[in-house]
């Protein structure tokens, strides 16, 4: 059984308009999403900005109810569940988020900030033995128990989102739900928090949902990922092979815009031009087609369901895949 | 002569009540035509460098504390306010790395650009021109977009506003601070596509600053890499990538993930870069640095020349000998 399954999950935003502006436009954030999470898997999640990944990454964890489609959290359909049962099980799943500044409290000391989420949990005894787990969770990060005492800007971008990752471990989750968590960082020091994060999921069996834009990262650390092109998933595999072998122009696009320093792969660079479509108004066809290379008659007409392809490699592709 | 020429560099900031040094003896030339990276950490010193030509750093709480920054020949530090805002608008112009900041929320982009136009090139301030810049940045459907409000366009497309608003003035330099940091792989690719084609087209000389090595490479004419406000090594941007010199610059390219790398962890640099103020006496990288020798500690290593190329220069007396 998944830790994590997703059903046709949707989630729409009402467009505000007048009273009588005609029928009520929508925002279709979230389309049609079914994924799965083995417990202890890092699954990565990649697509440009606004094809909904903090969209499908809240939504999943209901901090924004979905509109349509079912979300079962080890085994039990969570899409209903009312609020005041949601927050027992809150434990389980956390989020971090993409900007290290804003998700710490300035005026907290770190270890005020740690101790936060284990009273509200109530785990261990105040005194002696919270301490005794902020320390070991200061440790866990890479930090030092003395850091305890000091407050989020005497800290660097790097070692805040360490600071925010100890937070979300202190309560010990099943499913870390990662939006962006290296994106605002220097290259020097993303590779900290992404070997931290390979560590938890290795060690402490975490399972991990790792929202980026950045292929290279995601392959890294994941062994599975999902590509989203405005708010549906368009391709799915396990990491290695999606990455060496993409079978969805839109995949193959998002690869060769990694930066490298390898000259031959830059050499060969597909830049994708023009910006997503709105996800107000899809497109008719499929919803790459505009910018899509490969595009034929057929990808301006009918949409391609995703389909798999071989065992466990999924793609939404009319010609590729074939 | 060079476009951009800076000498010993030198810039302070009023810290609790005593200055305290950011840049320390910057030295660094762009020739006409020529695209210079300056690549480093964050707080490095890379930003204030580039504020510094065009005078943009607010003064206080920073000053200018030595050296000399020529633009076309002439020492910025001496011209009156007047000839300065001759260079910002017409010799050199900035895109900085959140568009969405420096857009006013409350005017149509057209109108913006159109507003640059008339202060620095009346005779050209039309609305035809707004719309050729805007096709000139690649802007599907300029017409249209030209009437949109910032908040109406993606991160992407603003910036390429952003672009079209800084070439509009033809600048002979263009200095772009992070222009993509704030965009997704995708955009970023295209921006820096786009800036390498501009270049190409209207011979501008560009200054880019940013912190991964790895977008460099396509664009790079030359590559100066900063560390707690020195440079640290400088030179010919394909020597400099494929045969670094510096350990630090060697840790930044190893920082960049690769695609299909089959090295089981990522490649940090370990602790952060020392703040002004707090810079070590000797050699400022050696409390991070993996090749550290006692003497690194001691005496603060000068800059020389390394390699094969008579440009190439690197501040490591332990990887130049
Ligand atoms: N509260 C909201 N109301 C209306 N539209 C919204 C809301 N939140 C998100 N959207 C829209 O839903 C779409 C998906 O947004 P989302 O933030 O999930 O994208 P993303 O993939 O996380 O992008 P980024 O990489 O920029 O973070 C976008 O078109 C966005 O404008
Ligand atoms: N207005 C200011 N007042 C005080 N100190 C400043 C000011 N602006 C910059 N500094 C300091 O000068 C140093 C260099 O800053 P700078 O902005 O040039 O770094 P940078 O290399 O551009 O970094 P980043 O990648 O974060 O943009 C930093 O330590 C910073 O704290
Ligand atoms: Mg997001
Ligand atoms: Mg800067």
């Amino acid at each position: 059984m998944p830790l994590l399954e997703l059903q046709h999950l949707q989630v729409r935003f009402p467009l505000d308009g007048g009273f009588f502006s005609g029928p009520r436009r929508q925002v279709h954030a979230v389309d049609d999403v079914s994924i799965q999470l083995e417990a202890g898997e890092a699954l990565g999640l990649v697509g440009e900005s606004g094809c909904g990944k903090t969209t499908l990454g809240r939504a999943l964890l209901r901090l924004i109810e979905p509109t349509g489609g079912t979300i079962r959290f080890d085994g039990e359909d969570i899409t209903h569940l009312p609020a005041s049962e949601l927050r027992a099980r809150r434990r389980q799943f956390q989020m971090i988020f993409q900007d290290p500044y804003g998700s710490l409290n300035p005026l907290l000391t770190i270890g005020q900030s740690l101790a936060e989420p284990l009273e509200i949990h109530g785990l261990g005894q105040a005194g002696p033995e919270r301490q005794a787990r902020i320390t070991a969770l200061l440790t866990s990060v890479g930090l030092h128990p003395d850091h305890a005492d000091r407050y989020p800007h005497e800290f660097s971008g790097g070692q805040r989102q360490r600071i925010v990752i100890a937070r979300a471990l202190a309560v010990e989750p099943r499913l870390l739900v990662c939006d962006e968590p290296v994106s605002a960082l220097d290259v020097s020091v993303q590779a900290q928090v992404v070997n931290l994060l390979q560590d938890l999921q290795r060690e402490r069996g975490v399972a991990l949902l790792f929202i980026s834009h950045d292929l290279a990262v995601v392959e890294h650390l994941c062994q599975r990922i999902a590509v989203m092109y405005l708010g549906r998933i368009v391709e799915s595999g396990p990491a290695r092979e999606l990455c060496r072998n993409p079978q969805h122009p839109y995949t193959a696009a998002l690869l060769s815009a990694v930066p490298t320093l390898n000259p031959e792969t830059r050499s060969n660079r597909i830049v994708l031009r023009g910006d997503p479509p709105s996800p107000i108004d899809p497109p008719t066809g499929c919803p790459f087609h505009p910018r899509c290379p490969v595009a034929q008659d057929r990808c301006r007409s009918e949409r391609p369901a995703l389909r798999e392809i071989q065992p466990g490699r999924w793609t939404a592709c009319w010609v590729q895949g074939e | 002569m060079p476009l951009l020429f800076i000498q010993d560099l030198e810039v302070d900031f009023r810290l609790n009540g005593r200055w305290v040094r950011a840049v320390d003896g910057v030295s660094l030339a762009v020739e006409a035509g020529e695209t210079v990276c300056i690549v480093g950490e964050s707080g490095c010193g890379k930003s204030v460098t580039a504020l510094s030509v065009a005078r943009l750093l607010p003064e206080p709480p920073a000053r200018i504390a030595g050296g000399r920054i020529d633009i076309e020949g002439r020492n910025v530090f001496e011209l009156s306010s007047r000839d300065l805002r001759a260079v910002r608008g017409g010799v050199v112009s900035y895109v900085f790395q959140e568009p969405g900041a420096a857009l006013n929320p409350v005017f149509r982009v057209g109108v913006q650009i159109l507003e640059t136009l008339r202060i620095h090139r009346p005779q050209r301030a039309t609305q035809t021109e707004v719309v050729r810049l805007l096709a000139e940045v690649g802007l599907a459907d300029p017409e249209r977009r030209a009437r949109n409000y910032p908040h109406e366009l993606s991160g992407g497309m603003q910036q390429r506003v952003m672009i079209a608003m800084a070439i509009a003035t033809e600048p002979k330099l263009l200095i772009a601070d992070e222009p993509t940091t704030a965009l997704d792989v995708t955009i970023q690719a295209q921006i820096l596509d786009l800036l390498k084609d501009l270049k190409h087209r209207l011979g501008m000389a560009i200054l880019l600053i940013t912190h991964n090595l790895g977008l460099v490479g396509d664009i790079a004419d030359r590559i100066v890499v900063m560390y707690a406000g020195q440079v640290i090594e400088s030179g010919p941007a394909a020597e400099l990538l494929r045969s670094p010199v510096h350990p630090y610059t060697r840790a930044l390219i190893q920082s960049v993930p690769e695609l299909g790398q089959t090295r089981d962890r990522l490649r940090a640099i370990p602790g952060t870069v020392p703040q002004p103020g707090a810079w070590p006496i000797g050699c400022r990288f050696a409390p991070r640095c993996p090749f550290v020798q006692p003497q690194c500690h001691l005496q603060a290593p000068p800059l020389t020349h390394s390699g094969t190329d008579p440009a190439h220069q690197v501040r490591c007396p332990v990887a130049t000998a």
